[in-house]
């Protein structure tokens, strides 16, 4: 009979590698500094990980400080993160990968100095992800600088003469930050020191990502950690430290635990098939409507270069687009522009609107072909810049000077009057458009009511618009002669 | 393949038959165009002039099943697209100047770990808050890359609705291609504006790249990583990256050219500026002016080749820009300073008319003795 074979009371977790491939070290062994807790807690995390049968989907984001090769170790994805940025990245790969387990493994100069932002907002969203923190209240890669965590009074590279919270604040206190926020399910402290809290904060870690395969939302564990390299003392006074000193500034409690509640629906979107995809994104043109070009166009009126001005309200913006619209429907080329940056400047609203025959060169029009002006300022602003004998069309209800010009084409047009007539003053853009079309025979009158479809939203108005469209056709035809 | 004229939509093109355009602005037309090329989140935050592209997408991603996410920074945006491209799926952001300056830790980090992604910068007006109005000063810290490190980025200039949608979608193409983040940059303009714009059929879905972290046992084994400590790792990291950038430099610059062929003078000019000098360039062809337009469409690669075999023929050059002349410093290396470059540029917003572009040809014209 042979003798039984026990597996090692302490074996090493399945989610680490076999060896610790790197380039130089013992692969057997990790590189951090005898005494330090981040082997401890990677082991904790590594045997939850492989308890709850996750490694496959879980990644695993290594943040900036000594921490930063924790996928020497891990045997799950892996990915590394720029300082402090990390709970923004899990963000990112849980959002991109909802089936995802999101690990983000910080130390407190990353997380609650240059990461803040980052890891409370993503805290306050309920991302879901499991954030372990350690805090050694130190900056360990770097070299023993003060943290966000360094207990006051106490000496550092960058705190020579001890901490002085006059100076430089007092330490910050994560878990209770963070418990303030609504959306967190789990927020708890523990300690690497000392037998008891070792596996208390075993407990505590394996909540933390028991709670992300339950889909229950953000975790957080902060764990007092031991850098005795940093703070210059042996391994066992640094764990005494931790417990007398440390603990007594971070109290070790659980400050959250929504564990036990029923957890919101975690819902993955399906993908729509991509011959929806039209369809959803408004983009569908099946069904549109197309008119061959208005014929015959005088050449004084082809081209046009077009800049339309008001108030706001006068629904300038929207009387420039159903000119572009209407172009377009007859298969021309066009763009609008609307006043933007410096040109807002002066109290009037325009736009900039080229129809043509040919591709469109500059958008801007510094000498447009036509001018529409809607208010009294517009006119003043704008008829200077009218090529010879170009179109002014006047709002005349608004505009009671007379052009000052002689050699242009003018089209009064009493639009806000006609439009109350109508019943809403709104409609006098479309007056515009319809007389604009029936003058230069640049619109037909079918595109024109066509447009009206795109133009209105609301289509209890676009009745209202159709009448003011025909009022418009009218004027204009006469007008023509 | 050598540098290449852009199309704007290929006659023989199957992708865009039996579609009629519609009229979108531009920003929106990026958010379409996006989609239409798989991408699948979008992370960004709010910044005149590029807002319209965040608030399309809040609309858009969500209803393709899609993730859009408001972040608490600029910061944030660019981590969370590092997160999503990590995992292997597209993913986009967009801002303009003060955002993308924010932005270039995280660009650094996603080129030093050959991450691919679409960044869409809207310029405005700087230095500092500047303004809210068209400028193309972000050149610098896009093109010649604002972040530390050995790095380049593929640039692409639209001037029109049609390209904020072909050339994102092209965008993600070279992204996935060469893993790289890439730019789509254009000005106030160019984003504010309406046009008629073709919506092409979706991009075939691509394969699951096998290089990323996706959360399965079949990427279990990935890592996705900017860190080489040892010098003669990141250095090796740094040549395979250059070697990358040369195949990009190689394969994807895109150019336009208007009447080169017997230009004695070389207009050269990107995005909105570009059509401007356009117009202006037919004007001074209707004086007798034997001037030509180069138009870059790709910023980085730089047509320089391009460029360089026109200063055989031609014996000036003249550079537009909405800046203090940041491509200009690319056209004088193209040309090897063989060519007088004269150069005309407007800041704070101002957008040059056709008028004051074909002034500066003329007088380019005559000073040169051209004419």
């Amino acid at each position: 009979m042979s003798a039984p074979v026990y597996e090692p009371y302490l074996r090493k977790p399945k989610t680490f590698y076999e060896q610790y491939e790197r380039k130089s070290g013992d692969p057997t062994v990790t590189h951090y500094c005898p005494g330090c807790g981040h082997g401890e807690l990677h082991k904790m995390i590594a045997e939850a990980i492989e308890d709850l049968e996750i490694a496959d989907r879980t990644v695993f984001i290594s943040p900036v400080g000594c921490s930063v090769f924790a996928y020497y170790y891990f045997d799950t994805g892996n990915v590394q993160a720029a300082h402090g940025r990390a709970p923004a990245v899990g963000t990112g790969v849980q959002r991109a990968r909802p089936h995802s387990i999101v690990i983000s493994y910080q130390g407190d100069g990353d997380l609650a100095a240059i990461g803040l932002n980052e890891i409370l907002q993503a805290a306050n969203r309920g991302e879901h992800m499991a954030v372990f923190f350690v805090n050694n209240a130190i900056y360990g890669m770097t070299g023993g600088q003060m943290a966000p965590t360094t207990l006051p009074g106490m000496h550092t590279t960058t705190s020579p003469g001890g901490r002085d919270p006059r100076k430089a604040g007092n330490p910050l206190r994560l878990c209770e930050l963070i418990s303030q926020l609504d959306a967190p399910v789990y927020v708890a402290r523990g300690a690497l020191s000392g037998p008891k809290h070792i596996l208390r904060t075993r407990k505590l870690v394996r909540k933390a990502l028991q709670a992300q395969v339950e889909r229950r939302g953000f975790t957080f564990v902060e764990v007092l950690s031991a850098c005795p390299t940093g703070w210059g003392m042996n391994p066992p006074d640094a764990h005494k430290w931790i417990l007398e000193k440390m603990a007594e500034f971070f109290p070790l409690e659980v400050f959250v635990d929504k564990t036990d509640s029923e957890p919101e629906p975690f819902e993955i979107p399906e993908e729509p098939p991509a011959e929806k995809l039209h369809e959803l994104l408004r983009i569908s043109t099946a069904g549109q409507v197309t008119f061959s070009p208005s014929q015959p166009v005088e050449p004084k009126y082809a081209n046009p270069r077009i800049k339309v001005a008001g108030f706001g309200g006068q629904g300038v913006l929207l009387l420039g687009l159903g000119l572009a619209q209407c172009g377009m429907m007859e298969g021309r080329k066009v763009s609008w522009l609307p006043s933007y940056g410096p040109e807002m400047r002066g109290g009037t609203a325009h736009c900039h609107v080229n129809v043509s025959d040919h591709e469109i060169g500059s958008p801007l029009i510094s000498r447009p072909t036509v001018v529409v002006a809607m208010n009294q300022p517009s006119l003043e602003k704008f008829e200077p810049q009218l090529v010879e004998g170009g179109l002014l069309i006047v709002n005349t209800s608004m505009v009671p000077k007379e052009p000052s010009r002689s050699d242009l084409d003018v089209l009064k047009i009493p639009a806000s009057d006609m439009a109350k007539e109508l019943g809403n003053p709104r409609a006098a853009n479309m007056i515009i458009l319809g007389a604009y079309a029936a003058y230069t025979g640049m619109i037909g009158k079918e595109t024109a009511l066509a447009s009206l479809n795109t133009l209105i939203k609301r289509k209890h108005l676009v009745d209202l618009n159709r009448k003011a469209i025909e009022l418009g056709w009218e004027f204009g035809t006469k007008a023509r002669g | 393949m050598a540098e290449q004229i852009y199309q704007p939509i290929p006659p023989d093109d199957p992708r865009y038959e039996g579609k009629t355009p519609l009229l979108v602005k531009g920003n929106e037309a990026i958010v379409k165009g996006a989609i239409l090329a798989g991408c699948r989140c979008f992370f960004g935050y709010p910044i005149t002039p590029a807002s319209e592209i965040a608030e399309t997408a809040a609309r858009d991603f969500p209803a393709v099943g899609g993730t859009f996410l408001q972040a608490e920074s600029e910061t944030a945006s660019i981590n969370m697209l590092y997160g999503a491209a990590a995992a292997g799926v597209r993913a986009m952001t967009a801002s303009s100047g003060p955002g993308i300056s924010l932005m270039q830790e995280g660009l650094s980090y996603l080129a030093g770990a050959e991450l691919p992604c679409v960044i869409a910068d809207i310029m405005r007006g700087g230095p500092g808050l500047g303004n809210i109005a068209p400028e193309q000063g972000d050149y610098n810290q896009v093109v010649k890359i604002g972040g530390h490190g050995n790095y380049r980025n593929p640039v692409y200039a639209p001037s029109s609705g049609q390209e904020m949608c072909d050339l994102t979608m092209r965008a993600f193409e070279t992204a996935f291609e060469y893993r790289t983040p890439v730019f789509v940059i254009a000005d106030g303009f160019t984003g504010q504006m309406m046009e008629p714009v073709v919506f092409p059929d979706p991009l075939p879905k691509p394969p699951e790249p096998d290089w990323a972290c996706r959360a399965d046992a079949e990427t279990r084994e990935n890592l996705i990583s900017s860190i080489f400590l040892e010098p003669d790792d990141l250095e090796e990291h740094n040549r395979k990256l250059q070697e990358k950038y040369r195949r990009i430099e190689e394969n994807e610059a895109l150019y336009q050219v208007f009447h080169v062929d017997d230009a004695k003078i070389v207009a050269v000019a990107f995005g909105i500026v570009s059509r401007v000098v356009r117009s202006a360039v037919e004007l001074a062809r209707e004086k007798g002016i034997p001037v030509g337009l180069v138009r870059p469409v790709t910023l980085w690669p730089f047509p320089k080749k391009t460029l360089e075999a026109l200063a055989k023929q031609a014996e000036r050059f003249v550079v537009f820009e909405l800046s203090n002349g940041q491509m200009l410093e690319d056209v004088r290396l193209a040309i090897h300073d063989s060519r007088p470059v004269d150069f005309h540029g407007r800041m704070g917003g101002n957008v040059p008319s056709t008028e004051e572009c074909l002034d500066v040809i003329e007088r380019v014209a005559r000073e040169g003795g051209v004419l």
